[in-house]
């Protein structure tokens, strides 16, 4: 009874403390959920803040901010203006990271680093490149020996950011996927061949498995699973490495890049070419509900630091950092934040 | 004291009674009223799929969230491909392995496997799913490479509805196993006897004395497997291979209601894909209920006269 006692005691004081100001919540996707973690780790190190962030999809993130059940949601996929105005106020999108979707293969005697093309990429999904001795394969990597070897397709099962960048990416540089698959960022599609595994473990162990396998992940996940991944070739005809992140981090600080930085930049004029910003989502007016200007402060200071410090953490777990124009762009959506009009 | 405590209970006792059974009246109609509510949301929510698609939702094969069709025969046949598979591969083998405890194997024996047979009951369903991914795949991989090949049939890539099917046997084999054995044993001794004093061989005993008595229980038991079998979710999207069409051979990836359910939900976007989603919850809600039903009938039409 008496430990039953302290336990209660000690739930109350977490609640007391939860509402001084000094924790945020936040939900969205799973995708950064490794890096947010690391970060609001540290961030509780150095000011005590302790941030709660739930790893529950993008879409949820969506769902929950625009419900105001969370500080802040996050997504891998900007709103929409149709999204948007189902929102009860303003809300803005600011970019944490850009995320880089590599090709991953299993293709016995072939080397790392094999060279793709978008077309060739579309063209392997959509089936129409079926062996990987096929001459549009051989043509970009001379000097290769490739097996006469069926080419099974690996695609993500669920809903996820990682494919809606890939299938946003091949509808930019294939009119054949774009009039026959899907336009634009699609969380999920229909495949016209292929197998589909749960998260980006569940594609880099299919493929892992099955000789003749290709499919697509995140670089870390590449790298983790110490699987073999292609260059791609980006529109000046340079074949890029997904794993290096400067590439990745170059990709988003193209001149077209929006105020608010809404945009898929997959198939940029710079950069790794199948790349895509990560945000967080939150009210650009933190006067709802019953928000304290103490809470709304404690938001945005955290988000400066993740612009600032935080992003020295992106590239130590694989991700691509907010430089260059994204980042003037992104510090400028942060300090827009007000609170019953007034600036933090 | 032990005179007055049996009066003190009957003073009480009308009492109690009456508030125990409006309690557990309550308790009961609690159970019923969730299952209601719960049809009632998954048919509200799901309501606006139907009705764009009409029949075509649950009889139309174009499932392709990114252009706004949702049409969901696929994942029903691979739900109902997948159950029927898997019970035709465990039945047989949970049987078998019911009678071996019950009427062969002696008791040194018999004892373990029953109980490690149950221990396969308790496994976690994302454990059955990397098994199947690490261990069975691979494994029954050149089994269907073979069979593919000598039926002329596209080569299988390991994930698909065979895998599927077989994990679920698996997986469910412990449930018929345990349920079979417990009324094999219950099968009064003296029908084995009657049986055996008659001249039947063993076989004969099982055959004819025994499977009789016993089979409305053992079907309860496959029932069982089959709820489980149509239900399953995390094990199946592991290794079903998470196609959005109709499987063109019995080794082609597809998916089943609850996969696709699972696969999409989070990330679903606009309001069509989630109300479809949540329409095929409500298709699986009443097949399961059908099923059910027909298991009831079934069971209630084989169980022997005089027998409980």
């Amino acid at each position: 009874m008496k430990k039953l006692l302290i336990a209660g005691a000690v739930a109350l004081t977490a609640v007391a403390f939860a509402q001084d100001g000094k924790s945020l919540t936040g939900a969205g996707a799973s995708f950064p959920f490794p890096l947010y973690q690391e970060m609001f780790a540290q961030y509780n190190k150095t000011t005590g803040v302790q941030v709660n962030y739930q790893s529950v999809g993008s879409g949820a993130g969506r769902t929950q901010i625009i419900a105001q059940t969370v500080d802040f949601g996050a997504s891998d996929a900007f709103m929409n203006d149709e999204l948007l105005k189902t929102a009860p106020g303003a809300i803005v999108h600011v970019p944490m990271a850009v995320g880089a979707v590599v090709p991953v293969y299993n293709v016995p005697g072939a080397p790392d680093k094999m060279k793709f093309t978008g077309d060739v990429l579309a063209q392997i999904y959509l089936g129409k490149i079926t062996k990987w001795n096929d001459a549009k394969i051989a043509k970009l990597n001379a000097g290769v020996k490739l097996p006469d070897l069926a080419i099974q397709a690996v695609y993500r099962s669920d809903g996820s950011g990682t494919t809606a960048i890939f299938v946003d990416y091949l509808s930019k540089v294939s009119s054949d996927w774009a009039g026959t698959v899907s336009k634009g960022p699609q969380s999920t599609v229909k495949w016209p061949v292929g197998v589909g595994g749960p998260q980006n473990a569940g594609v880099a162990g299919l493929v892992k498995q099955t000789s003749g396998a290709i499919g697509y992940v995140e670089t870390v996940y590449a790298k983790a699973n110490k699987l073999e991944y292609g260059l791609v070739r980006n529109t000046t005809g340079k074949y890029i490495d997904g794993g290096n992140l400067k590439e990745v981090a170059l990709a988003s600080d193209s001149k077209s890049l929006p105020n608010d930085t809404r945009v898929s930049f997959t198939n940029s004029d710079i950069g790794y070419p199948i790349s895509g910003f990560t945000w967080i989502l939150v009210y650009k007016e933190q006067k709802y509900g019953k928000r304290t200007a103490e809470q709304a402060k404690t938001l945005v200071d955290l988000l400066k630091w993740m612009l600032a410090d935080g992003q020295k953490i992106n590239e130590q777990l694989s991700y691509g950092q907010i430089d260059g124009s994204a980042l003037t762009k992104a510090k400028k959506i942060v300090s827009s934040i007000t609170y019953g009009g007034k600036a933090l | 004291m032990k005179a007055t405590i049996p009066q003190k209970r009957q003073g009480s006792g009308s009492r109690a009674d009456a508030r125990f059974q409006n309690i557990i009246v309550a308790l009961a109609s609690i159970v019923l009223m969730t299952a209601l509510a719960y049809s009632v949301v998954l048919l509200l929510n799901g309501a606006s799929a139907f009705g764009r698609e009409g029949l075509g939702f649950v009889f139309g094969s174009n499932w392709d969230p990114a252009n706004g069709h949702f049409q969901a025969f696929p994942f029903v046949a691979g739900t109902f491909f997948t159950a029927i598979g898997a019970l035709v591969i465990a039945v047989p083998l949970a049987l078998a392995a019911s009678l071996f405890i019950a009427e062969y194997a002696p008791d040194w024996l018999a004892n373990p496997v029953a109980y490690l047979i149950e221990l396969l009951a308790a496994i976690p369903s994302v454990v059955y799913g990397l098994w199947g991914i690490f261990v069975l795949i691979p494994a029954t991989l050149p089994f269907q490479k073979w069979i593919a090949s000598s039926l002329g049939w596209a080569s299988p890539i390991g994930p698909g509805l065979f895998s599927a099917m077989l994990l679920l046997a698996v997986m469910i084999i412990p449930f018929i196993a345990a349920i079979s054995r417990d009324v094999i044993k219950l099968v009064p001794n003296d029908q084995r006897e009657a049986a055996f004093a008659l001249g039947a061989t063993k076989w004969e005993v099982i055959r004819y004395a025994v499977l009789p008595y016993a089979r409305a229980g053992i079907l309860g038991g496959v029932i069982l497997g089959l709820g489980r079998a149509i239900g399953e979710t995390l094990a199946v999207t592991m290794v079903i291979g998470n196609a959005n069409r109709f499987p063109d051979n019995l080794f082609s990836p597809t998916a089943t209601m609850s996969s696709i359910i699972a696969s999409n939900f989070g990330e679903a976007s606009s309001p069509e894909f989630v109300s479809s989603l949540i329409g095929i919850g409500f298709v699986l809600f009443v097949v399961s209920l059908v099923v059910n039903f027909l298991a009831r009938i079934v069971i209630a039409k084989l169980t022997p006269q005089g027998t409980v």
